[in-house]
């Protein structure tokens, strides 16, 4: 199950949904918002997502993960909106039986979602400036 | 010639000032589309880096427009 939401996230209480009498495992993942990239001093970053798209590629992925590394439950939550430096952006959880599975679904989630999903972020920086993440090159070669 | 709407998406939006459009072109596939629009999103990146859906479906650049289809641009995404 993927969540695409511009509520805090409560990694806390999302863990608890994976609960299961034969989980032995749990894996968790939450994304940070960190204060530089690239090394400019960022202020906040400013997700947008096409919820539509993101849900329907986010469950591929999830599917994906439950074939090639067989767990209990997984589900991912995704922010949207203005987040401040320390902010939760993105949550995966995992629940399996055996840790093996739980650690490998977990990064299979979040390694392809951050390549499938229509999402983008925008970083405001300390010195007034802003910038899409991984879209200044096509900017800089404007025709 | 076809009848397509075209959505554009985070920075191509931004760039064009609107969220869609309708156009009426002759293109073949969605990278016909995404050259006819380079005016609008403003890229000169190659479609490679940039991802396309049509009526709501993960496309390819090489995928048929139909008249009548809604083409997604999407520029490159960076969730997480």
């Amino acid at each position: 199950m993927i969540t695409i939401t511009n509520a805090v996230i409560d990694p806390d209480g999302l863990r608890k949904s994976l609960f299961d009498p034969g989980a032995g495992a749990y894996c968790g993942f939450e994304g940070w918002i960190r204060n530089e990239n690239e090394g400019r001093a960022v202020r906040r970053l400013e997700y947008e997502a096409y919820e539509p798209l993101a849900i329907t590629e986010g469950e591929k992925i999830i599917a994906e993960a439950g074939e090639r590394f067989p767990h209990l439950h997984a589900h991912c939550v995704h922010r949207t909106g203005m987040l401040e430096i320390g902010e939760c952006a993105v949550w995966v959880g995992v629940s399996a039986a055996h840790r093996d599975e739980a650690f490998q679904a977990c990064r299979y989630i979040i390694d392809q979602l951050k390549v499938r999903l229509p999402i983008w972020k925008k970083e405001h920086y300390v010195d007034g400036d802003s910038g899409w993440v991984n879209c200044e090159r096509c900017a800089k070669h404007e025709s | 010639m076809k009848t397509v709407t075209v959505r554009y998406f985070a920075m191509f939006r931004e760039h064009a000032g609107i969220d869609e459009e309708t156009l009426t072109l002759d293109a073949a596939t969605a990278a016909d589309v995404f050259d006819a629009t380079r005016g609008r999103h403003g890229s000169g990146e190659p479609t490679g880096h940039c991802k396309v859906a049509i009526n709501d479906v993960m496309a390819d650049w090489d995928s048929p427009i139909a008249d009548g289809d809604t083409v997604l641009l999407f520029p490159p995404v960076a969730g997480g």
